[in-house]
């Protein structure tokens, strides 16, 4: 079955009520046979029905062994760190989400973990930056926000060779476009926030494994550490994923003709978005992504940082908020929002500059979000 | 858009789908919709409910009239609609009763036309003639039955377009005439159409119906109805709501606008699937017929083309040389569609009619209804097309009979 059969049916088989959406299961805790004797389900931390369900789902989506969901995406990428122990080295791709920087840098340091950061882009990079003590590898499928897109196939190569973990954040390029699993990745990390819910309405995470023992490892972290999805986000999420490649779909092509529309605006110095020939990553996004390069969109405004504040603040349809993925446009800039937490001097070598806006393209249509665009940018000054 | 979307708003649908309705500052800033679950409100002072009584603010009151939840949906379903109002049930079924209880008074009488959803023709004929209202049918499409059947007691024309399980298409310029001409309001179950489709107000309807379950909620998670119309039309009927308390609730309200937000794209891709398939159907030499406003042999085809953009996921089709148990067996084998009622989710659904909702017609009353032995409807859902096509070439195919032992 294709990907968009398996999203509606997987994990939504039957129950004993005959529903076609399964029950919303809120128990907190289930009744065993005996003492020492357990059931399916114990406790909620260790697992439930609903959430279950939407785990099968996601590990059949992604191609792996099993998933397990978060309370958010930090949750889950803090589960999957937790594999790393006192002394450890992680190599990490500088192109990268804000909070999972803060997370390296200001929370992992505190257990002795050492963090060095690369340019992704180029795998040698990272293979110049293994060391003995290395064990994991962090990369975004696409870079949150210079949208630098990783040759996942060589770093893989790399990783294994060095016996070293190989963990890709594919929140932006959610499992219809890229499964990171079959490219040789070992761990999958979703901020499930974002494409996966969809409507901008339940936080989680998810972590896929290739491997089952790796599943179990990180299992065994989850219920000791429990940070996991509630009922009710869990049944909100496994709606949105049976949406999700329509959505996805749209978003990407809607993304697509902002892109080439942005790159003709005068008031725009550059374009980030990998489906653009002027990407230099171009062909390597086609490789591994075919014609869909989801819904994020860079650009760096003509100007400064006062003008790409007037354009983000300028907008009627897009909404300005950090988070992406969902079926609501939004906009925000960055240096001052979604990548506040780097420290200034790491964003600037990282390349995030102060005139960089990020959008995360929705469902309107897009003849709308342009001429919004269009407005904000005209009102904005600058050049 | 400034504090909230214009319903006559020049924007694109898909636009509306996620905006309309919605405040465009939330409180708290929030991105969607926060869920309120109270079930009454509360009034500053005594001199507040007094201005409020005396000047009739916009606010809420007690759950029964109505909740902030449920606004929000009215507002959007109106905007997607192109109408000036929309008032929300707990189902279908309580917005046709909610309507007609309101509109209708002993003495007076209806006409529908008569393929139509069971339950509103029984609603009709056992309970509003209990009441004193006479209903009448007239063939389906037979406009010049539908005018000599009005005299001067008739309130009311009914009609689907679609209907179900038919899928006959209603010519509504023709039947907007009639009602104006006999000065009688027009109400159209507009459900299997959905305004991506049609819009029915903008042919002169008074009345859309619609069950909210289907297509507009989306996800097989909610019930809901809605009747949409003019302000002025609707104002009593929204105050009988208050009274008969048919309202729904904050809870599936939330539902039902998260699934609006992806209704254009279901609907195209419901669209899209409904023709594959019904095309897929009326090549495959053990179908006998195929029911589909999108095929050229359906006979509203033509009057199809002209007013819808799309015709849905619903297909009707009859099994060549086929008993009932024969026409089971198809339905049993099928692996994707679950068996049962309902439609418009994106899970697809397949059921026989004569099983799931004529079993206990006598067999001439069912062949008047044109239910057949070896119908199947299947609801179409939002599947990977190829997938839903191979398995029904599966099931249509495959030499083990098999079907129900009784």
């Amino acid at each position: 079955m294709k990907f968009r059969t398996r999203a509606i049916h997987i994990g939504s088989e039957p129950d004993s009520t005959g529903a076609v959406v399964p029950p919303i299961y809120l128990s907190t805790t289930y009744v065993q046979p005996g003492p020492g004797d357990w059931g399916t389900f114990d406790y909620s931390r260790s697992g439930s029905p609903t959430r279950a369900r939407v785990e099968k789902t996601i590990a059949d989506l992604e191609g792996a062994a099993g998933s397990l969901a978060f309370a958010s995406g930090m949750a889950a990428t803090h589960c999957a760190v937790g594999l790393l122990q006192s002394g450890s080295h992680i190599v990490a791709g500088c192109d990268m989400y804000g909070g999972t920087y803060r997370l390296l840098h200001k929370i992992c340091n505190r257990n002795n973990i050492s963090v060095t950061l690369v340019h992704a882009d180029d795998a040698n990079h990272i293979a110049e930056a293994i060391r003995p003590e290395t064990k994991m590898v962090w990369v975004e499928s696409i870079g949150n926000p210079l949208m630098s897109v990783p040759d996942l196939e060589q770093i893989a190569a790399v990783t294994r060779k060095a016996g070293v973990l190989l963990a890709v954040d594919s929140t932006f390029v959610p499992p219809c476009i890229l499964r990171p699993l079959d490219l040789g990745a070992d761990i999958v990390m979703h901020s499930a926030t974002k494409y996966f819910g969809g409507h901008s309405d339940c936080l989680a995470g998810a972590l896929s494994a290739k491997t089952k023992e790796l599943h179990q490892q990180l299992y065994f972290i989850q219920n000791a550490t429990g940070s996991v999805i509630g009922g009710l986000e869990a049944f909100l999420l496994h709606r949105g994923i049976k949406t999700m490649e329509l959505r996805v779909r749209e978003q990407s092509k809607s993304a697509m003709q902002i892109a080439q529309w942005l790159e003709k605006h005068s008031k725009v110095q550059r374009v980030l978005y990998p489906g653009l020939p002027s990407h230099p990553h171009h062909q390597r996004a086609k490789r591994l992504m075919g014609d869909q390069f989801g819904g994020m969109v860079s650009f760096e405004v003509a100007g400064d940082i006062d003008d790409a504040k007037r354009v983000c603040k300028g907008t009627e349809l897009f909404g300005l908020a950090v988070s992406c993925g969902a079926v609501e446009s939004l906009i925000e800039q960055p240096a001052t929002m979604s990548h506040a937490s780097y420290d200034p001097a790491a964003r600037a070598k990282a390349g995030i500059n102060d005139t960089l806006v990020r959008i995360s393209v929705g469902l309107e249509d897009p003849e709308d979000l342009i001429s919004d665009l269009d407005q904000a940018l005209a009102n904005s000054g600058g050049a | 858009m400034t504090s909230s979307s214009n319903p006559n708003s020049q924007l694109g649908f898909g636009t509306q789908s996620v905006h309309a309705g919605e405040a465009r500052q939330k409180p708290n800033d929030a991105i969607t919709d926060s869920i309120c679950c109270s079930s009454t409100y509360t009034f500053e002072s005594t001199q507040s409910i007094l201005d409020y009584l005396r000047e009739n603010h916009d606010r809420e009151e007690y759950g029964r009239y109505g909740n902030p939840n449920e606004k929000v949906v009215e507002r959007k379903l109106a905007a997607l609609e192109g109408a000036q109002d929309a008032i929300i049930y707990s189902s279908g079924m309580a917005a046709i009763v909610g309507l007609l209880m309101c509109k209708l008074s002993a003495g007076d009488e209806i006409i529908f036309f008569d393929q139509c959803y069971h339950r509103s023709r029984e609603f009709c004929l056992k309970h509003l003639s209990r009441f004193g209202v006479v209903t009448h049918q007239v063939k389906t499409g037979d406009m010049d039955a539908m005018q000599a059947a009005i005299n001067p007691k008739t309130k009311m024309i009914v009609s689907e377009s679609p209907t179900n399980p038919h899928l006959s298409v209603i010519d509504l310029e023709a039947f907007v005439a009639i009602g104006k001409r006999t000065g009688v309001e027009t109400l159209i179950d507009s459900t299997l159409a959905t305004p991506y489709n049609l819009k029915p107000i903008e042919w002169g309807v008074d009345y859309v119906w619609h069950s909210a379950t289907k297509y507009m909620g989306g996800h097989n998670d909610l019930l809901a109805g809605v009747i949409c119309g003019s302000k002025e039309k609707l104002e009593p009927v929204r105050k009988l709501r208050g009274i008969l308390g048919s309202i729904n609730s904050p809870h599936n309200m939330y539902l039902l606008e998260r699934g609006l937000k992806t209704f254009a794209l279901r609907m195209e891709r419901h669209n899209h699937n409904g023709q594959k398939i019904a095309e897929f159907l009326e090549n495959h030499p053990r179908v006998e017929k195929v029911f589909y406003p999108g095929l050229a042999s359906h006979p509203s085809h033509a009057i199809a083309k002209k007013t819808m953009k799309g015709y849905g996921g619903l297909v009707t089709f009859l099994i060549k040389d086929a008993d009932w148990k024969q026409t089971a067996a198809i339905i049993d084998r099928c692996k994707i569609p679950r068996i049962g009622p309902s439609l418009g989710g994106v899970e697809s659904l397949i059921e026989q009619p004569l099983v799931m909702s004529y079993f206990d017609y006598p067999p001439e009353q069912r062949a008047q209804f044109g239910i057949y032995d070896n119908m199947i409807r299947m609801a179409i859902g939002i599947e990977d097309t190829d997938d839903l096509i191979e398995d029904l070439r599966q099931a249509l195919e495959a030499t083990n009979e098999g079907g129900p032992s009784r």
